[in-house]
């Protein structure tokens, strides 16, 4: 079943894919499912273990599934401070 | 009155020393405060200025449990952060810390615990620009 989600990127992850954030038709299952879908399409530079994943603003898990209309965002290491 | 945040992100220079005197409290005889500033190097380069980024609705969310968790954790009063984002020149206050507590133990370690915190969970992430002009993220452990 495919699923419309929105995908924000930020700092290096911007970068790479060229844009702030895109919405997009996935048939991914899960978060990491759906981060190595989007990892090969705009190779972005980060292996999933180093990175963290959020779901509508607040941290969530890999194993987590792809809900239809949610916003997604791939957290790269950060560097605040 | 809403309950004013304890964290927030600054898109603009900030007073610190106004945010300080704001967590005066007649039962603290202890305030510690961290400002963390823009450092004209980095990893033996020259840095002429910085970006900071931020993922805006969750860095508020994890900085306002993070500064939340202090205030459980610390035998301390208040406690307030404030990070900025955008464009820093050196020199500038990029982080500010502050902690009321009745005694320095408790406001020095809360202090600490809320920067290293902050550095290590939010989402925010600094692009530095180099004096001999290229510029690049930092994404510690990459």
């Amino acid at each position: 079943m495919s699923r419309r989600v929105e995908v924000l990127y930020f700092a290096a992850l911007r970068d790479a894919s060229g844009v702030a954030s895109e919405r997009l038709d996935t048939q991914a299952a899960d978060l990491a499912a759906l981060y190595a879908e989007l990892q090969a399409r705009h190779r972005l530079p980060f292996p999933q273990r180093q990175l963290r994943v959020a779901v509508a603003g607040e941290f969530a898990h890999w194993g987590d599934p792809v809900r239809d209309g949610s916003t997604v965002a791939f957290i790269p290491p950060v560097s605040g401070g | 009155m809403a309950e004013l945040p304890r964290f927030r992100l600054a898109d603009a220079p900030f007073d610190a020393a106004g945010l300080q005197a704001r967590l005066q409290d007649a039962r603290a005889g202890a305030c510690a405060g961290f400002e963390g500033r823009v450092r004209d190097h980095h990893d033996g380069r020259a840095v002429a200025g910085l970006r900071y980024e931020a993922y805006a609705e969750l860095a508020e969310r994890e900085g306002e449990a993070i500064v939340g968790d202090a205030l459980k954790r610390f035998d301390i009063i208040d406690a307030a952060c404030v990070h900025r984002v955008g464009d820093l020149a050196v020199g500038e206050l990029a982080v500010w810390v502050g902690v009321s507590a009745a005694h320095r133990d408790a406001a020095f370690a809360a202090c600490r615990w809320i920067i290293d915190e902050v550095k290590a969970r939010v989402p925010i992430w600094k692009h530095e620009r180099y004096a001999e002009g290229d510029a690049g993220w930092l994404h510690p452990g990459r």
